[in-house]
């Protein structure tokens, strides 16, 4: 899933210092899952920003509200009948949901509540890591598993670097050499002989650098 | 000979071939680097430039190059693919050839997160193997990476790192194979301070016969003193320092400590000459230049053989 994580609060002050009725647009998908955007965390959200506008003497109306998800047009229109009440619209989703947000309401200002950070897992209570870096070209049937792209701090296609040491990443020493774990992986799999084959030079055009990407699938169009 | 490198030439010849390697300044003054080429350039065969190492900005790889160049001296180019793409790199391995530069060592670099510069986004277009492979499909197929024909093919002797004390250990003859699959022919390794570990790592090296097929030169760097041996031990990420080699240094007069240092590395040097496939040394005498011709001197590796 995607993961976020609120923006500091003062951020978001700021943000919406000159609005007095704004909505608050949480999101039922993803960030609800890594409580950073859904129903609960707009509730405290709501909370916090009013009480630190009484204490401005500035105080604020917020409309609460929790879209099924933000990244499917249907459901935004769950505030179409009341938008224009407001001045602008704080949204906690993912940085697709703000971004479709602000293509359905054109003439309203949206900000941004959370950062939005990667797609990832839910590795333990309270703990989310990433695993995917969405670069379009899935290699995980030559490395075990294990993304290289996203696990080594390089992305190196033919690791492990010089700088793996004890299993960690030389950038940080809690972070797993991704390819320290691949080793591992293919070792345990008895798949070692993997390792020596070259994966050649990547095309990044099915990755963020060919420009935003678009998937149309003609049997699914009505 | 694949290119007019005077590296390749030493090896080809079966010398036992001494690199060494310059620091660029943190600043536009180029008599940094012709001072410290002066200091060595007798000692040595060939002598590298540093890219940006650590990821703290310095003058580039490339124009000290050029300004050893000047000198008479063979410098050997080296390039992280950390800050270029295949563009940039393909484009500075063109206009380094045209400079009259034939050696470059291809390298994926240290990660920005330890240097000045910590914000900055890295690009990884490509790794180091790839880089291997660039330069020897422009050298070999005059074509580009896209496939487009050259005009003019620049001639370099491929080089690449590598680190047999980095884990995990038996991945790291593997990678070394890689890099000769690729095209390398010379490797200058990680510092040497665990030669139990390296005869190890040679010993597999020579098992899959990889010996034969690329120089090997051993990386030697003198410890100034026990602060540096400690600092390397525990700070840089893949580099071996047995905790004998730190007590010996302590073992004597804090005085006399360079001087064991340096003792340190002319034995090294030695035993490494008796290891079968190691066609040379790499010399990092980190902001200790001025030591690379004494310890070349001591290790019985002067002087260096001269071509017409």
């Amino acid at each position: 899933m995607v993961i976020g994580e609120g923006k500091p609060i003062k951020d978001i002050l700021f943000m919406i210092e000159n609005y007095s009725k704004i909505i608050l647009a949480g999101c039922r998908g993803c960030v609800t899952v890594c409580s950073a955007g859904g129903e609960k965390e707009v509730g405290i959200l709501a909370s916090a920003l009013r009480l630190a506008r009484q204490n401005e003497g500035k105080e604020i109306e917020i409309k609460e509200v929790s879209l099924e998800r933000q990244c499917d047009p249907e459901y935004l229109e769950e505030i179409r009948s009341f938008v224009d009440e407001y001045e602008a619209i704080l949204s906690i989703a993912c940085g697709a949901g703000v971004q479709f947000l602000a293509e359905t309401y054109k003439k309203t200002p949206i900000y941004p509540g959370i950062n939005t950070n990667f797609i990832g897992v839910t590795q333990e209570q309270g703990v989310w890591t990433e695993r995917c870096q969405s670069c379009g070209n899935c290699k995980l049937h030559l490395t075990g598993g294990i993304c290289p792209i996203t696990r080594c701090a390089k992305s190196l296609l033919n690791g492990p670097c010089g700088g793996s040491s004890d299993g960690k990443c030389e950038v940080n020493p809690e972070t797993d050499c991704g390819w320290q774990m691949i080793y591992d992986r293919l070792k345990e799999l008895g798949k070692l002989d993997q390792m020596e084959v070259i994966i050649p030079i990547n095309d990044w055009t099915t990755s963020r650098d060919g420009g935003p990407r678009k998937i149309v699938r003609e049997d699914l169009k009505l | 000979m694949t290119s007019d490198s005077r590296l390749e030439k030493i090896l080809e010849k079966g010398e036992f071939a001494v690199t060494s390697e310059c620091g660029p300044p943190r600043g536009a003054d180029p008599e940094v680097i012709k001072k410290k080429g002066e200091l060595i350039k007798e000692a040595v065969d060939a002598i590298n430039v540093t890219d940006n190492q650590t990821s703290v900005v310095r003058m580039s790889s490339f124009s000290s190059c050029v300004l050893l160049k000047q000198m008479g001296i063979n410098p050997v180019l080296q390039m992280v693919t950390r800050d270029r793409n295949r563009i940039a790199i393909q484009s500075d391995i063109l206009g380094a050839a045209a400079l009259g530069i034939n050696n470059i060592l291809c390298l994926s670099g240290d990660h920005q997160k330890f240097g000045d510069q910590s914000t900055a986004k890295n690009v990884y277009d490509m790794d180091s193997i790839h880089l291997i492979q660039t330069v020897k499909q422009m050298r070999d197929e005059g074509k580009f990476l896209g496939g487009e024909e050259l005009k003019g093919v620049p001639r370099f002797f491929i080089g690449a790192a590598a680190n047999p004390f980095a884990d995990p250990f038996e991945s790291r003859v593997v990678r070394l194979a890689k890099k000769v699959a690729a095209g390398v022919q010379f490797i200058q390794t990680q510092c040497i301070f665990n030669l139990d570990r390296f005869s190890k790592w040679m010993e597999q090296v020579r098992d899959r016969g990889l010996h034969e097929k690329v120089h090997i030169l051993g990386g030697v760097t003198p410890m100034k003193s026990v602060g540096m041996a400690n600092y390397m031990k525990k700070m840089v990420p893949g580099m071996d320092v047995p905790d004998e080699l730190i007590a010996r240094i302590k073992g004597v007069d804090k005085e006399k400590r360079s001087e064991e240092g340096i003792k340190i590395a002319v034995e090294t040097i030695q035993q490494l000459k008796e290891i079968e496939g190691v066609h040379g040394v790499h010399v990092m005498a980190i902001e200790w230049e001025e030591m690379v011709p004494r310890i070349a001197k001591e290790a019985g590796l002067l002087p260096r053989p001269q071509f017409e």
